[in-house]
């Protein structure tokens, strides 16, 4: 007996968005990379086309990472020279994209002036050819001027930037627009601000299209469950074709990932959780492939053996 | 929810002195007023003012003067099958024709159009006897459409059945059967019709201090019922701030504080 596929047909489909920018777009980047564009849930493809790949971004930092000892030790001695390790990233691990956290800026840390973080962004752009996202160090009023001084110096290079947030977002919109960046706009768990900031973000002139959206999400065991419902809603909502629920999504899994205890633990504290090496990777590998499958687009992440891992499983769901 | 804007018509002495006249300006301030207001779709209909013979010039013109202003895609509004053929040859964007109902000869000269201009179809759940009160007959007509719709190709996302709203001042029977229709009408086919209603018709006749508050709340009540769509009038702010209302309430689309600006910007 034959079985006759059940096929959705859908209203639209996920905007595209291009990061980075070329010599000839007014950049410095040697390739640019281009998400989102899906006509169906994640990698149906007997019922729509995924044009692009999901790209992984991996961390890098302005200061001398407090990550724990699996992660650190798949690394050179690259920690306190961003350039160097930006570079190892996509030489070694295969970054599509970078991801730079301005921590150094943080008042209670070092508190880098905004025009060194400028700086570090210029070195890392000298470092690599791929597109840089780059974000603040989490405290409002820093981050405000940090991410202006950051957009003016790359004025030109279409950096994502962010994290814009109801209560940020014009100062991030503004610098976006004039100095033509892209834009993450940050919503916690929540369908409503999430598309609600979309428009806010759209009616200060930022076209849809320089709009990526992070719904925020958990790491594996900690809620991600829930981050996954909500990036569930927010793709049916776009393949319906709510425009203003259709950006491509950013999930900050190597972050959320390796908050876990159990992504942490060393063997020897907790010998039933077996080799701290594999759990680790296995930990945010899991999270971002779990997230991929609900529509990920950028998987920001942290351990070079969970990159592998994942760039594996997404040429597999890649190829149909 | 679909808005037919149905303010070009020539009911309205503003639009039948134009028709008559070859003035362009009332049509074209009607389109675009319409396409402001929220309209998806400039639903043109000559009425009486253009006789029979000159018919067809007459939705040709009434085409091209409202494609010089508006992108909007049109419905033609006509009995007159050969007019909307001619206007049909002129539309630059797919289009819908308004209407036919369930009588076999005319079905076959109506969705043979359909398919030969990449139009859709308004069908009405009537035939040559009119209007039937009762729910079931309303029904049993829309099936005969959508059977006729699919012996032709035309996708069930281009035909949208009308289930025939009558002005409550004089047939008040009628609109609760409607509604019953609706929701009977979208489990005939999956995929399912759209519908469509002539809501201005509920109101038709009533004081002017009331028409308003008819138009709005069977709105509502029909879109709860699985309206798709509606020919109405586009520049009641409050009637389609109703009609975004609903579908957030029915959770069609996802709210956002904005949601009442979203809906317009589709």
């Amino acid at each position: 007996m034959s079985v006759t596929i059940v096929k959705e047909r859908n209203a639209s489909k996920v905007g595209e968005v291009v990061l980075g920018a070329t010599s000839d777009q007014g950049g410095t980047r040697t390739s640019t990379v281009t998400i989102g564009g899906d006509s169906a849930l994640p990698f149906l493809h007997f019922e729509g086309k995924f044009p692009n790949r999901p790209a992984i971004a991996m961390e890098v930092n302005d200061i001398v990472p407090a990550w724990n000892e699996t992660i650190k030790k798949q690394y050179g001695d690259v920690f306190s020279n961003p350039g160097a390790w930006a570079k190892q990233c996509v030489d070694d691990f295969g970054a599509d994209l970078i991801y730079l956290k301005l921590l150094g800026a943080d008042p209670d840390g070092e508190n880098r002036s905004p025009e060194d973080c400028a700086r570090v962004v210029k070195e890392v752009l000298a470092a690599v050819g791929v597109p840089l996202i780059v974000v603040g160090c989490g405290d409002t009023a820093k981050d405000s001027e940090v991410i202006a001084a950051v957009c003016e110096a790359a004025a030109g290079e279409n950096l994502l930037i962010g994290v814009a947030e109801q209560d940020t977002y014009k100062s991030y919109a503004a610098a976006a627009m004039v100095h033509k960046h892209t834009l993450i706009a940050q919503s916690p768990l929540d369908i409503n601000i999430c598309k609600q900031l979309n428009i806010l973000i759209n009616e200060m002139g930022l076209p849809l299209n320089k709009i990526v959206v992070d719904p925020l999400i958990a790491g594996l065991g900690f809620g991600i469950e829930y981050a996954y419902s909500i990036m569930e809603r927010a793709r049916m909502g776009a393949l319906g074709n709510d425009k203003m629920l259709a950006m491509p999504m950013f999930c900050s899994v190597g972050y959320e990932a390796n908050r876990s205890k159990e992504a942490n633990t060393p063997e020897a504290d907790n010998p039933q959780w077996g080799e701290h090496d594999d759990r680790a990777v296995l930990w945010e590998a899991l999270t971002a492939s779990g997230l991929l499958q609900v529509g990920a687009s950028i998987v920001m992440m942290r351990n070079p053996g969970a990159v592998a891992v994942v760039r594996k499983n997404i040429d597999e769901l890649m190829s149909n | 929810m679909i808005i037919f804007g149905e303010r070009i018509n020539g009911m309205y002495t503003d639009i039948g002195d134009a028709l008559k006249a070859k003035d362009p300006k009332p049509l074209q301030y009607w389109a675009t007023k319409q396409e402001e207001g929220g309209s998806h779709y400039l639903d043109l209909n000559s009425g009486p003012a253009i006789p029979k013979e000159e018919r067809a010039e007459a939705y040709k013109w009434m085409v091209n003067v409202v494609q010089e202003v508006s992108e909007l895609p049109l419905v033609l509004d006509s009995t007159n099958y050969d007019a909307i053929e001619a206007g049909l040859k002129l539309c630059k964007r797919p289009a819908i024709i308004n209407s036919v109902d369930a009588t076999p000869e005319k079905m076959e000269r109506v969705f043979k159009m359909a398919a030969d201009y990449n139009a859709g179809v308004v069908g009405l759940t009537m035939d040559k006897k009119g209007i039937p009160l009762d729910h079931d007959l309303r029904v049993a007509f829309a099936m005969e459409l959508v059977a006729a719709a699919d012996e032709h190709g035309l996708p069930m996302e281009d035909l949208y059945i009308d289930p025939l709203i009558l002005p409550v001042n004089v047939a008040q029977e009628h609109a609760l059967q409607v509604l019953e229709s609706l929701r009977l009408i979208k489990q005939l086919a999956d995929p399912a019709p759209r519908t469509v209603i002539g809501l201005t018709n509920v109101s038709q006749k009533s004081p002017t201090n009331i028409t308003n508050l008819l138009n709005r709340t069977f709105l509502a009540m029909a879109v709860s019922a699985g309206l798709d769509a509606a020919i109405m009038n586009a520049n009641d702010e409050e009637l389609v701030d109703v009609a975004a209302t609903t579908e957030i309430l029915l959770n069609k689309n996802i709210y956002a504080d904005s949601y009442l600006k979203v809906f317009r910007a589709r």
